[in-house]
């Protein structure tokens, strides 16, 4: 398998980007050929992450050493290499990544948004694909930072050609706007405006990284120099706070976080979905591979302010869900609550508060990207995400309520299924959070994070009663509904099967993750960090 | 299977200390963790294939049951004759060195009699609602929601830890969500639903954070060794001992319906009667009281001061939440609030030290709260109607539903020498043993009301004219025979217990519930203190005398006599002590306007700014654009504009075509800073 072993990671990353070159060259109305090919890619890259988990060698996952590196000479000039490996926090997320890119390609297969045009729709998706998988894998901060931006474009072309039409009046603006338009800028105004702060971070880390000629944006490197106290003081002050603005917008956290009502809301099924279940990850991947090895000691005073904004998160996005009126806005709220319990975890600087972030990531994009998919089926059928008009869905659909009452039940973290993993731990690392670290601040983060998960309870509660339970309204009594069809069920049951099997079985993530946190979190919190920390530094 | 050899060789060492004497089980103990999946199991066949038999898949749920019955009735007897402790466990998470989290069984005295109690007393439900159900607009998602109830209360009774101990909990919540709102049509029943699983998700909070404090304080969630670290005197477990001692307490205050959280319980009537009937008996509202039991040893030995404060929550549950079942007009709703009154014994109980007490009054109130529920669905099923104005001389009609209701609320109000007898007795001589006479005191004056409306409900159900329409018949035998299935044990199971008696060859019930891994060192009386049981069952015939003065004796009207009602009580029991206003009110006029008021400042301030800040940045980009573009460097830009002019060719038919001109802004302004930066820097 030694080819594998050099191009397998590369082949995951850009299978993607070279199918959508090919649909490019495939007539528009060829639809069956359009949806073979982006069905076929998605699954070949699928398929060789899968192969890469059983290539992959599990007992040697030690912090900054990666598995299927690459590193060739790229921009010469600048010390910029093409360098990629996946350890055992990437992996999950990439095989994430891969996974629900094929079930986003199986659910479009008869669920497309107007104006139509699946080979445009498809083409975006595949490069979404690659801009995903590479930002996983990336070890160049150049590279990172192009697979990061490459993901900004097609999502926006997405929510704002294939969004929704409804016109909005968006307080402050005079006119109404179409509801695609507002969020799509804002989307990618927003985010560009992190970027923009997260691309000043990098380059001041290259300027750091040694005299001219050995400067580097290898982040194996300047994770050393890192770890031997290269980033001191006032500068790294700076750099954090520029690379916790980029990051941060993605994640979302608490206030960076209103583009995303409004882009969930807007964006076609498929890219709910997506943004929901990868994108959003993308942002607190990057904290756990750039910001905290690079910066630790930065990373530990800037901990406390992090894990502030991210119960506010989780109250706030939690207490907005109930104000919701609109099913797909509701679900959307629920990421920032959802996404603050990942963060809080990171906060915590702990081995058990890091995993939990990441089994927390994977489990949100497995619940929440199934709760998108579900929005999308339903307000196709019902042509309204009101919730007021909705009610007795299970009368009239009820495999579909079926679902969703198990989604839900998922997403407010119900023991037994995946998302309890990551609130739980995220509480238990809050606990004892990482030697000097305040607290005051993390115990107090962990009641109000449990007192979260009530409300978490009332609003996924609340859904269902408007939209499943009750009797049908009048309007839809007279109407045929087709209950889930067989793409959507394609679709949906491998995600139901994995988030039982994680949720009794956490351990086919941690599996992945633990060794390598546990070596992360030793290194770089060494004891000379928190002996800094303890003593007031 | 890390963690079992430790334990067995503390279980090995404590036995010794102890003298616990038990075998490990063997092959059934090995195998008990079937019990655990095939409720599941059956979920899974029901819903799959349930719509094409007869019972609609009530065949796989009463089939799952009757195999796990025969485990536990097993282990059960394994139990009696030689003591079983054994635990198998499963790693499902590691997190370095620090944490793991395991799934597994345990099989003691403890949870060998709740597998027993759960299976008996659920086989009996369930055969009993193939009957009960049979019509029904959802048979085959009831009997799946039910399997789930069973299912998740046998992993909650089996956990080795703290965590499984939390999945069953959330899923017997689940279950008791999916089947109290069984008739989701109507909203009300929604709405109860809803009650019950955030009055239950709120306790929850107590519960996780316990197990979090008490799980970090001795490095894992097991159970066995919080119970050998709190007998111990394990230092760090001390620390934390007493917050998370009332933490699980109030965990427990929600599942098993303690004032004020209490208020859920008889709302959750709103399911079929079978619901009702298991989660008054053996799940469900039992789970608190188990988890008391499971951590005792911290409370015996560490928390020891959260006591006062449960027994006194206790006794007030016990007491005043007893007095509203005498204004429920609703049969079901009497039975309820019942159910809340004996839990407030069983909890007092067990917090005063009588661990062997509250447990033995939670395994007779078992069998006949379950054969009361079941006799009153029979009636319910018979006069289709909850309200007992529409019910009353039935013991004409349906004799064995009387008589067998007659022998169950003999039993509930502990009249010899029938099984509730024998259990209140036991938890009135460990109140006065451990010195709590006004709790005593108390706890017999709740004998008293609960005879009081016991023989109030009697009467107006099976005495006196029938008042409903049509003719009522007794119910078939699928129902009739669970019946006396639970009947039988209603009247006997209290001699398992006699202080005092050890039955040959098999001891007794105190016995049984001690083999653990530690000694669980509670009070248990030696012999029977007769001037005790005498007051107690003294207040017991009382209250039927009284109630039977007031309802029994003929009146001159019917109406006269059942809107008989304690003249000042009345008003303030009606309201039920205006607690379900005042939670309801708190809840309601702080979520909702505190959920939009959240919205608001997400809609006018953070957007606000976000909005203002954009239309800004249009305008300071125009500007810088501008103003850079006169100086001449304008090349660096229009090539950057180019880039993005090329990426964004599509993107400007949608927009105004300016985003371009900001992305150019941006990335310029970033590397501009960025050498400024560095500069400074």
């Amino acid at each position: 398998m030694e080819w594998f072993d050099t191009w397998g990671l590369t082949l995951i990353v850009f299978l993607p980007l070279a199918g959508a070159l090919l649909l490019g060259l495939l007539p528009r109305d060829n639809e069956d050929a359009l949806k073979g090919t982006a069905l076929v890619v998605t699954l070949a890259a699928f398929g060789l992450s899968l192969l890469m988990i059983t290539q992959y060698d599990f007992g040697g996952g030690s912090y900054n050493t990666y598995q299927f590196e690459v590193n060739e000479t790229w921009i010469g000039a600048i010390n910029s290499n093409y360098h990629i490996g996946v350890d055992g926090i990437s992996l999950p997320l990439l095989v994430l990544s891969t996974f629900v890119m094929v079930l986003s390609v199986i659910y479009s297969w008869n669920h497309w948004e107007e104006p139509y045009n699946p080979k445009g729709f498809l083409i975006l998706m595949l490069i979404l694909a690659t801009g995903m998988n590479g930002t996983f894998v990336a070890l160049d901060l150049v590279l990172f930072f192009i697979f990061f931006e490459v993901v900004l474009l097609p999502m926006y072309f997405m929510i704002g050609i294939w969004g929704d039409r409804t016109p909005r009046k968006i307080p402050g603006f005079s006119r109404e706007i179409e509801t695609r338009l507002y969020a799509s800028i804002k989307f990618f105004l927003f985010t560009l405006f992190g970027s923009a702060f997260m691309l000043l971070g990098f380059l001041a880390l290259y300027f750091r990284s040694g005299e001219f000629g050995d400067r580097t944006f290898d982040i194996i490197q300047l994770t050393e120099l890192g770890g031997m106290g290269a980033f001191t003081g006032t500068f790294a002050f700076l750099v954090f706070g520029a690379m916790f603005l980029g990051f941060a917008v993605k994640v979302p956290m608490w206030p960076l976080h209103t583009w995303l009502p409004d882009a969930h809301t807007a964006a076609p099924t498929v890219g709910s979905v997506l943004l929901a279940a990868i994108l959003l990850k993308l942002g607190s991947y990057a904290f756990i591979r750039i910001s905290i090895p690079i910066l630790p000691e930065e990373a530990a005073s800037w901990a406390p302010a992090i894990a502030i904004l991210a119960v506010i998160g989780i109250i706030y996005g939690s207490l907005a869900c109930l104000a919701q009126t609109d099913m797909k806005r509701l679900i959307a709220f629920s990421s920032v609550g959802h996404m603050g319990f990942v963060m809080l975890g990171i906060a915590t600087m702990t081995d058990i508060g890091i995993n939990a972030a990441i089994i927390g990531m994977v489990a949100h994009g497995l619940i929440t990207g199934l709760l998108f998919f579900l929005a999308g089926s339903m307000s196709h059928r019902y042509h309204t995400r009101e919730m007021a008009r909705l009610g007795g869905n299970m009368k009239l659909m009820p495999i579909m309520g079926g679902i969703l009452a198990f989604t839900a039940m998922a997403s407010l973290g119900l023991p037994g299924l995946a998302g309890f993993w990551g609130e739980f731990m995220a509480l238990v690392g809050s606990y004892n959070p990482l030697d000097g670290l305040p607290l005051g601040v993390f115990r107090t983060s962990m009641v109000l994070g449990a007192i979260g998960t009530v409300l978490t309870a009332g609003y996924m509660l609340y859904m269902l009663q408007k939209v499943n339970l009750g009797e049908p309204k009048e309007e839809w009594l007279d109407k045929e509904f087709h209950d889930v069809d067989r793409f959507e069920m394609t679709a949906w049951v491998p995600l139901i099967i994995l988030i039982v099997i994680i949720g009794f079985y956490p351990r086919i993530v941690f599996e992945s993750t633990t060794d390598t946190v546990v070596s992360l979190v030793d290194t770089v919190f060494g004891s000379e960090i928190t002996a800094s920390l303890n003593s007031g530094g | 299977m890390g963690a079992f050899s430790d334990l067995l060789l503390i279980a090995a060492e404590e036995a010794e200390h102890a003298e616990i004497h038990a075998g490990d089980g063997g092959w059934w103990a090995d195998t008990a963790g079937i019990m655990l999946i095939l409720p599941f199991v059956a979920y899974l066949l029901i819903i799959f294939f349930g719509k094409r038999l007869k019972y609609q898949g009530g065949e796989f749920a009463v089939g799952a049951l009757a195999i796990n019955l025969l485990w536990a009735t097993v282990l059960f007897v394994m139990n009696m004759t030689g003591g079983v402790l054994d635990q198998t466990t499963f790693e499902i998470a590691r997190i370095g060195s620090d944490l793991v989290f395991e799934l597994g069984w345990v099989v003691d005295g403890l949870s060998i009699m709740m597998y027993f109690l759960v299976n008996f007393v659920g086989l009996l439900v369930f055969i009993y609602a193939l009957g009960y159900m049979e019509g029904d607009v959802r048979v085959a998602n009831f009997f799946a929601s039910f399997s789930i109830f069973a299912g998740a209360m046998l992993v909650l009774v089996g956990a080795p830890n703290l965590i499984q101990l939390i999945v069953g909990w959330e899923g017997v919540g689940l279950a008791s969500y999916l089947l109290i709102g069984h008739y989701w049509e109507d909203m009300d029943n929604v709405k109860a639903g809803n009650k019950a699983f955030m009055t239950n998700k709120v306790a929850d909070v107590g519960l996780i954070l316990g197990a979090i404090l008490l799980g970090l304080a001795i490095g894992d969630f097991d159970f066995g060794h919080l119970s050998e670290a709190a007998v111990a005197g394990n230092v760090e477990l001390n620390a934390v001992a007493l917050t998370g001692g009332f933490l699980l307490f109030f965990g427990a205050m929600g599942k098993s319906a303690q004032f004020p959280l209490h208020i859920w319980l008889p709302d959750a009537m709103a399911g079929p009667t079978p619901v009702s009937a298991l989660m008054h008996a053996a799940t469900m509202v039992t789970a608190g009281i188990y988890l008391m039991a499971r951590v005792f040893p911290l409370f015996q030995n560490m928390a020891q001061d959260a006591r006062p404060w449960m027994i006194a929550i206790g006794a007030i549950t016990l007491f005043a939440i007893g007095l509203l079942a005498l204004v429920a007009n609703d049969i079901k709703k009497v039975l309820a609030y019942s159910t809340v009154s004996q839990l407030g014994y069983m909890m007092t109980a067990v917090a005063a030290g009588g661990y062997t007490a509250g447990l033995f009054h939670l395994f007779t109130h078992a069998f006949f709260k379950a054969l009361l529920f079941l006799g009153a669905g029979s009636v319910i099923h018979a006069v289709h109607s909850n309200d007992m104005k529409d019910m009353g001389g039935l013991r004409k009609y349906m004799p064995t539903t009387y008589w067998t209701f007659i022998v169950g609320s003999l039993a509930l109000a502990g009249i010899f020498p029938l099984a509730g007898f024998w259990s209140k007795d036991e938890i009135l001589a460990t109140l006065g043993h451990e010195g709590y006479t006004t709790v005593m005191w108390i706890a017999i004056a709740g004998a008293f009301v609960t005879a009081f409306y016991m023989t109030r409900a009697v009467a107006l159900t099976f005495f006196g004219e029938y008042k409903g329409h049509g003719k009522p018949h007794e119910s078939g035998k699928l129902m009739a025979r669970p019946l006396i299935g639970l009947a039988i044990p209603s009247i006997f199971v209290g001699v398992l217990n006699i202080p005092g008696v050890d039955w040959p060859g098999i001891g007794n019930f105190t016995e049984w519930l001690g083999v653990r891994v530690v000694a669980m060192g509670d009070y248990h009386p030696e012999s029977v203190d007769f001037g005790l049981a005498a007051v107690g069952l003294a207040a017991a015939l009382l209250g039927i005398v009284v109630g039977w003065m007031i309802w029994g004796a003929d009146r001159k009207t019917q109406e006269e006599r059942d809107s008989f009602a304690v003249p000042v009580l009345y008003p303030l029991l009606r309201q039920k002590y205006y607690i379900d206003h005042a939670a309801l009110g708190i809840v309601g006029a702080t979520t909702g306007p505190l959920a939009r008021f959240v919205d608001w400042t997400n809609t006018y301030i953070i957007d606000g700014i976000v909005n203002g800040v954009g239309a800004l940045t249009r305008g300071l980009g125009t500007f810088v654009y501008g103003i850079l573009d006169q100086r001449g460097v304008d090349g660096i830009f229009n090539g950057l504009s180019a880039v993005a002019d090329s990426a964004g060719s599509g993107l400007r038919k949608l927009q105004t075509g300016r985003i371009q001109q900001y992305a150019a802004s941006f990335v310029a302004g970033a590397i501009v800073l960025a050498v400024v930066f560095v500069l400074v820097s």
